[in-house]
């Protein structure tokens, strides 16, 4: 296999698209870590799912795309301003030192880039995760009647387990939540009631 | 013509996201959140027929209700700096 030579790169209208996106990320990222009002980070990170979204769908994954718009932008946007009702709406500045954390975070962000250095080139059709399971996937699919749709055939037919266990582990969370909460709001109503008692 | 199209609303993304981030207000970053949101509807559809593939248009019809959400919920929050107000409790309460 000639993996050894470098990827050209083209230069698509796509390719531009997804530089300038990338660009944009990076910016609204340093925006968040460096301001100081809460409200203000709840917007910036709204915005910065928007822009990742829009390059999940420069990058051929609408699915992906759809999911970071819904959770990123929308449901992470309402629960963070639920949060910051129950806070205060400012960040405390910081007094530790960065330099540790600083140097963590270089030298994990080296080793991934390391590590990018040698996968194979995006959109190869060769490479083993295309070439070991999948088309066994695509073969079965069509002699055991699965779901027309293959993506359905291997997350509800194929992986049905494992998809069985996200769902339990999601499910379980959300009843925890919820729980937490219900809690929560009895006990509020239960101080007003004795607060109300004692005045009278 | 689409790549001009999707050219140009880069760019529009581009100053939305310096207001954003500089914007002296909280108001101006809501804003340009809304805009972000309308102008990345503007880019699927555009990149959608770049790359000869307008199918995603439906996908745009999800991210207008996804925005509008995200900010019904910030204008509550503003307004009444909770989100679980309900007006018909207040008015009970006044009575």
């Amino acid at each position: 296999m000639n993996t050894k030579a470098a990827p050209e790169v083209v230069a698509t209208p796509e390719v531009f698209v997804i530089m300038v996106l990338l660009t944009l990320l990076a910016a609204v990222t340093l925006a968040i870590i460096r301001q100081r009002n809460l409200f203000s980070v709840v917007i910036l990170s709204s915005i910065y799912s928007f822009l990742m979204a829009s390059i999940m769908i420069a990058l051929d994954a609408v699915d992906v795309a759809m999911t970071e718009a819904s959770v990123g932008a929308g449901i992470s946007t309402v629960i963070l301003l639920a949060t910051l009702h129950l806070t205060k709406s400012v960040e405390y500045p910081a007094v530790r030192q960065v330099a540790l954390p600083l140097f963590v975070c270089i030298v994990v962000a080296g080793a991934l880039i390391w590590g990018s250095i040698s996968l194979p080139p995006f959109g190869i059709a060769d490479t083993p995760i295309h070439t070991h399971t999948a088309p066994r996937y695509i073969e079965m699919a069509k002699e055991h009647l699965m779901p027309p749709n293959i993506v359905t055939a291997v997350l509800a037919d194929f992986r049905s387990f494992d998809t069985l266990g996200e769902t339990t582990v999601i499910f379980t969370a959300g009843i925890g939540v919820l729980l937490l909460l219900k809690g929560r709001v009895k006990k509020m109503q239960g101080q007003d009631d004795t607060e109300k008692k004692g005045e009278a | 013509m689409f790549f001009v199209a999707s050219a140009a609303i880069l760019v529009a993304i581009i100053l939305v996201v310096v207001r954003a981030i500089r914007g002296p207000t909280v108001f101006d970053r809501v804003l340009a959140a809304n805009a972000i949101g309308t102008l990345a509807i503007l880019l699927l559809a555009a990149i959608g027929f770049l790359t000869g593939r307008p199918e995603w248009l439906d996908v745009g019809l999800t991210y207008g209700l996804l925005n509008l959400i995200s900010m019904l919920a910030v204008l509550k929050f503003f307004r009444h700096g909770d989100l679980a107000y309900d007006g018909e409790e207040e008015r009970e309460t006044k009575a």
